[in-house]
């Protein structure tokens, strides 16, 4: 079993997911993990895909669609660690050079491994979302210097613990 | 239910503008106000003009006009989230007491007109306040939709938006697109 990371971007319209999946989904390609979303005008597709594949195969079936797009062999599945508890840092204030460089340096700095995020910027509101995981010991030193880091972008930044509720 | 307040008696209010994030007054704790200064009694009339000409507004709270105070108007009425309705009314100094029964929902806020968001607040919640004009000390007892409103209105003046309470790193929405 092979598994290789497919990127997609491409000017937005309708049938872009539903051209790649049926592309993929005609070799045996198996999607696994995907994040498919917009950015600005930009449809963005990030996926793993698994099946008795090659690099060369999926980058032929791809082709025709006329899309900027990767294939890479990603090899096997390795088993995600939890580092810790999960935390969401909330970042918003004007939108400036740096923020998210500034904040994630300090979150690596810290420990914390960052499991999704994402950003959206909206007229002159820069808007922050991380999911960090983070050894519970860390967390307090990480708020200080988050609080540290808000004040020297001028920017709001939240840091708590996110709920899970296990039904 | 109906409290000792009736919006008419604060007089005609003007409508006042909104501001939007990143503002940094919306990002700083309100100062704690005399409910009957007529200065605050005069603020709470303008936050509910303001609230009145703002289709689907349903609460309003001091800083989003710029005023870094802890007073806030809601108006929940025929809202068809809403269970328990108090009507109209402003507080001035208000503080959650009680709050349980924990709901995701997604909200919106006039002061950040692009985005709304998934928040978690509470169902059911006690609230102490004061009304502006008699400075009648509160308590009021709420669940659904108005519990909502007053958590929102409460953080405002705390200098907090509903960004910094979203669950999770996909849980903020584009309302529009700008392409």
């Amino acid at each position: 079993m092979t598994e290789l990371a497919v990127t997609v971007i491409g000017p937005d319209r309708p049938g872009i997911v539903a051209d790649v999946a049926e592309a993929l989904a005609a070799l045996g390609a198996n999607l696994t993990d995907s994040t498919m979303t917009r950015l600005r005008g930009h449809f963005t597709m990030t996926l793993i895909c698994a099946g008795e594949l090659r690099v060369e195969q999926v980058e032929a079936a791809l082709a025709p669609l006329g899309l900027p797009f990767a294939v890479r062999d990603v090899g096997a599945d390795e088993p995600v660690r939890q580092a810790g508890e999960t935390y969401l840092v909330s970042v918003h204030g004007a939108d400036r050079l740096g923020i998210v460089a500034a904040v994630t340096r300090e979150l690596a700095g810290a420990g914390a491994n960052i499991t999704d995020l994402s950003t959206r910027l909206t007229g002159p509101l820069y808007v922050l979302l991380a999911e960090v995981e983070l050894p519970a010991a860390d967390a307090a030193t990480l708020a200080e210097r988050l609080a540290v880091v808000a004040a020297e972008l001028d920017v709001g930044i939240t840091f708590r613990p996110t709920q899970a509720d296990l039904l | 239910m109906s409290l000792p307040f009736d919006p008419a008696d604060l007089g005609e209010g003007t409508v006042l503008p909104v501001v939007y994030a990143p503002a940094p007054v919306l990002g700083v704790p309100g100062e704690a106000v005399d409910p009957t200064d007529p200065a605050v009694v005069r603020l709470a009339a303008d936050l509910f003009a303001t609230m009145r000409v703002s289709p689907g507004c349903v609460g309003l709270a001091a800083p989003q006009v710029g005023a870094g105070l802890r007073l806030f108007v809601v108006d929940v009425t025929g809202h068809p989230k809403a269970s328990t309705v108090h009507g109209a009314y402003a507080l001035a100094n208000a503080e959650i007491l009680e709050a349980s029964r924990w709901r995701p929902g997604r909200e919106g806020c006039m002061s950040v007109p692009d985005l709304t968001g998934d928040v978690k607040r509470a169902g059911r919640i006690v609230v102490s306040g004061e009304l502006p004009g008699s400075g009648r000390k509160i308590t009021i007892t709420t669940d659904a939709f108005e519990a909502r409103a007053l958590q929102h209105e409460i953080d405002h003046c705390a200098g907090r938006l509903f960004l910094d309470r979203v669950s999770g790193a996909h849980a903020v929405y584009q309302r529009k697109v700008y392409l």
